[in-house]
């Protein structure tokens, strides 16, 4: 399976990539790029069948104007409608380099940011490409109605978030990403409408077909009746979101998964830097062992709220009981620049150090302070409560604690994934016709994502990106019919699906999919979390496989192929979750420096600040799959920093 | 704390169901709802048993995915709240609880606690959108939008599309969801050009699915979002103008 990497036209001898950036300033690469791209006339367009499997902000964005166009698209998601995709659950805003403020913002300030923000390791002409398109998507979701928070005049409002000093994060009360989501949903409803595109709901991908060296279809299962079944097309495009749940606790929904860009992994696409994983640092912690997922406060929040802990360990006092003069501000003590707005693998860190030094707050100390009080003494309630009175409501519901009176508590969680599959300029993976989107590849945020910039690029590679470059793709195909979906590749993948679905049945053991991926997730954060040494990554790259063959001997997986089994769809994903958990592993131990979201404490500042190794790891770490267990091979695509001059990231 | 479930349980789309009693002990406070029926599902699996479905996702209240009819009101007993969002410390110790799936012939089981909600998304593909393709957008500060209609809008649009308004109904009708949407296209500048033709098509599909509206207002008391039931009157107004209007001269109005 893994020769196909090894055909693709990308993946040089040497086993350096090239990502196919088009020459010249990058500032107009992506506009000469656009003109040198083949086109398919109108008339052809509908003589194309695309498949998008995924339908939040990038899927979704991609399948509605990949119909608008002409294409024929079949569009699929395992909710049970596609309005329901994660992206719904971000909270904060959206990135645009808009300049409302005449506070210095512009194109070259926000693609600054986020190289920065992403500790440079992300590709500069990605990172400027979305700067530019961040203008375009704040004037297509306000044509869709996205109903943004509006100044008195009627203008756009926005808000200052993490990692920049400029007020750019466009947002819709505590429901930005709700909002967008439900935008590029009503466009795809449009385009079901007209009847462009057909929506599969319910329908879980899993295998991609790849013939000839080319992506030429996917299997599904209907997770109503069982049935597997397959769907050719012309260009395959994956929008399927992260994998924080490899943690098992974290902020994703708890159907988030691997399973697609894993299984497209294991056909020959090349997964990218999947170390990068990010953790959020307002979170509300976990209550007790029956946690099952971690809520999100959104880093807005860090506007108006100051984050501190008692100065002395061991401090349980009540925090209103609690002098100023016995509290410790730690962002604002040692970032005076950025203070409470640091990015967030730094506030992430510092909270973390602080609940370590035993000064955590809380009945199981472990949470610092979130606090409000100057802001409403300032603002007064009723300003606080319109910016955050969702995500109030929100922590309320959940704690029994009431947010304007006693301050939040908050720790990190995992959150979002900036790993991902590898993608050329194109989007395009190492399988040619394979298109990657959004969370799902790995090409725009580095080490470490800026807030507010999740949904910028899931819209802009949906909306712009992929609509553009996927004709370059197609063009040269023309008058080719798809490879019929009862073709023998098409047969034996469902075949290998239906094995594997019978396989996990047959176990029959003693614990359930649940205590497996619950273990699992232990051993990721305990040695893989927040910070990661040779030492702790051994231990996990030894328990892992330890693990994901007990869970191949002993799961129990109850009912039967043949209906709604929601164990039964689990089960698939957490063994796709073990596999990839130990390349995650792999990655973290290979990458010895820090930056952003990956913190080797072997390799810090005397501060405890990151510390990259620029002479040895400037570089995407894309990895080719051998076989369960086999190490995999390494390919490296050199990243040039040409417009942002490499440097140590300072908020202080 | 200890709790006794009624739980319903229906092999498929065609099997007449019932309900199954189980004693759940050692429920912790600080647990979700939906928390709770996963220390139940744990413990019918090592008991060799089928884990009881049931839809749910973000678990944060935001993707509408859970539901459930909690001792008879949808989402349970606390206002302005998904069942996901439901934590057992709303609960006495000891409580019996019975825990079925939406009931509405527009919203067929599928399995257990599974319900499909389809209907909505046929209510929204008939015209619940403002057209604007990809690219077609003019810059976004063109068009001002009061801070008074675009507050309006959001509060319309804050449905989660779960269908507890549907539930909550003795006549079924999708009145709730469907004027929500209405209003939160219908009460922006963007949403004008087609105001009339979407609350037309769309009302029309939703006779087609759903009941009628006879004003019992359970729908607003049910609703984990507290979308308001003025909408439905708001959505009737259109309606009714809408039939009157005559499209062709709205551009010399």
């Amino acid at each position: 399976m893994s020769s196909t990497a090894t055909r693709s036209p990308e993946v040089a001898a040497a086993g350096r990539l090239d990502a196919r950036i088009p020459p010249g300033p990058v500032a107009e690469k992506w506009d000469q790029h656009r003109f040198d791209l083949k086109l398919v006339n109108p008339a052809n367009k509908r003589r194309f069948e695309v498949i998008v499997v995924g339908t939040g902000l990038a899927g979704a964005a991609a399948a509605a104007s990949l119909g608008e166009l002409g294409y024929r698209v079949k569009a699929f998601c395992f909710q049970d409608s596609p309005r329901r995709a994660h992206s719904i659950a971000a909270q904060g805003g959206i990135n645009a380099a808009k300049n409302y403020r005449n506070d210095g913002d512009s194109v070259w300030r926000l693609f600054y940011d986020t190289v920065k923000g992403g500790d440079y390791r992300s590709r500069e002409a990605n990172v400027y490409r979305l700067a530019q398109l961040s203008v375009d998507i704040i004037d297509q979701c306000a044509a869709q109605g996205v109903p943004f928070a509006r100044e008195y005049g009627g203008l756009l409002d926005t808000r200052s978030f993490g990692g920049a000093q400029v007020s750019r994060t466009f947002y819709a009360r505590g429901q930005t990403g709700q909002q967008l989501l439900l935008g590029a949903y009503q466009a795809l409803a449009r385009q079901i409408h007209l009847g462009t595109v057909a929506m599969y709901p319910r329908t879980e991908m899993l295998d991609v077909v790849v013939h000839d060296g080319r992506a030429v279809g996917i299997v599904v299962r209907d997770l109503v009746t069982g049935e597997v079944s397959s769907h050719s097309a012309h260009a395959v495009v994956l929008a399927t979101g992260g994998y924080s749940n490899v943690y098992f606790l974290s902020t994703n929904a708890k159907g988030c998964n691997v399973t697609a860009i894993w299984r497209a992994h294991r056909k020959g696409a090349l997964m990218a830097n999947p170390c990068f994983t990010q953790i959020h640092p307002t979170c509300i912690p976990a209550s007790d062992d029956f946690q099952s997922k971690l809520t999100l406060m959104s880093e807005s929040l860090r506007n108006d709220g100051r984050i501190w802990v008692p100065a002395d360990a061991g401090d349980t006092r009540s925090p209103d009981a609690i002098p100023e003069a016995d509290r410790d501000y730690y962002l604002e003590r040692r970032y005076p620049a950025f203070g409470n707005l640091v990015p967030r693998d730094v506030a992430s860190r510092a909270s973390k150090h602080e609940v370590d030094a035993e000064r955590g707050v809380g009945p199981r100390r472990n949470g610092v302070y979130l606090d409000f009080s100057d802001a409403i003494g300032r603002l007064g309630r009723s300003v606080i409560e319109e910016r955050y009175g969702n995500l109030c409501q929100m922590y309320e519901r959940i704690t029994g604690d009431d947010p304007y009176a006693v301050p939040m508590r908050i720790y990190p969680a995992p959150h979002y994934t900036m790993g991902g599959l590898w993608v050329d300029y194109d989007l395009m993976s190492t399988i040619p016709g394979l298109f990657v989107l959004g969370e799902a590849n790995f090409s725009d945020h580095g080490a470490n994502r800026l807030g507010a910039s999740a949904l910028m690029q899931g819209l802009a590679d949906g909306y712009f990106v992929l609509p553009a470059t996927i004709s370059g793709y197609l063009a040269p195909l023309l008058g080719q019919a798809p490879v019929p979906a009862d073709h023998e590749s098409f047969q034996s993948a469902e075949r290998e699906v239906n094995d594997r679905v019978e396989a996990l049945l047959a176990v029959n053991g003693s614990c359930s999919v649940d205590w497996f991926h619950r273990e699992l997730g232990r051993i990721m954060w305990d040695y893989c979390g927040m910070e990661r040494s040779a030492e702790t990554l051994d231990k996990a790259l030894g328990e892992i496989p330890a693990l994901r063959e007990e869970f191949h001997r002993d799961v129990r997986v109850p009912g039967s192929a043949a209906t709604l089994n929601q164990s039964l769809e689990k089960a698939g994903r957490v063994a796709d979750l073990f596999e990839f958990a130990e390349l995650l592993c792999v990655d973290a131990r290979h990458r010895e420096e820090s930056c952003g979201g990956h913190f080797r404490v072997e390799h810090q500042t005397d501060e405890g600040e990151a510390l990259r190794d620029d002479e040895r790891f400037a570089y995407v770490a894309a990895w080719g799959f051998e076989g369960v267990g086999a190490e995999p091979t390494l390919h490296r695509e050199p990243l040039a920093f040409e417009d942002v001059a490499l440097a140590q990231r300072s908020y202080k | 704390m200890n709790v006794s479930l009624r739980v319903w349980r229906q092999d498929g789309p065609d099997d007449e169901g019932r309900f199954e009693d189980h004693a759940v002990d050692g429920v912790s406070a600080d647990m979700s709802f939906l928390e709770l029926l996963d220390v139940l599902n744990e413990r019918l699996i090592a008991a060799g048993k089928e884990p009881v479905a049931f839809d749910h996702d973000c678990r944060e209240g935001i993707c509408g995915s859970c539901s459930l009819m909690i001792d008879g009101r949808a989402h349970g007993p606390e206002l302005g709240t998904a069942t996901c969002q439901l934590h057992m410390r709303k609960f006495p110790d000891g409580a019996r609880i019975v825990v079925e799936p939406w009931r509405a012939a527009a919203f067929p089981v599928l399995r257990d606690l599974v319900v499909d909600r389809s209907a909505f998304d046929r209510i929204v593909e008939a015209g619940g959108y403002i057209t604007a393709p990809t690219g077609s957008a003019p810059e976004a500060n063109m068009t001002r939008v009061p801070k008074e209609a675009a507050d309006a809008a959001m509060d319309a649009a804050a449905c989660i599309g779960c269908g507890a308004c549907v539930a909550a109904c003795p006549n079924r009708a999708g009145q709730l969801f469907t004027a929500a949407k209405i209003a939160h296209l219908g009460l922006l500048p963007q949403g004008q050009p087609e105001r009339d033709q979407r609350v037309l098509a769309m009302v029309d599909q939703m006779e087609d699915l759903f009941g009628s509206c006879t004003n019992h207002g359970e729908c607003e008391a049910a609703c984990p979002k507290e979308i308001s039931i003025d909408f439905i009157a708001l959505m009737n107004r259109d309606y009714l103008s809408a039939k009157f209007r005559n499209r062709k001269l709205a551009g010399r109005r």
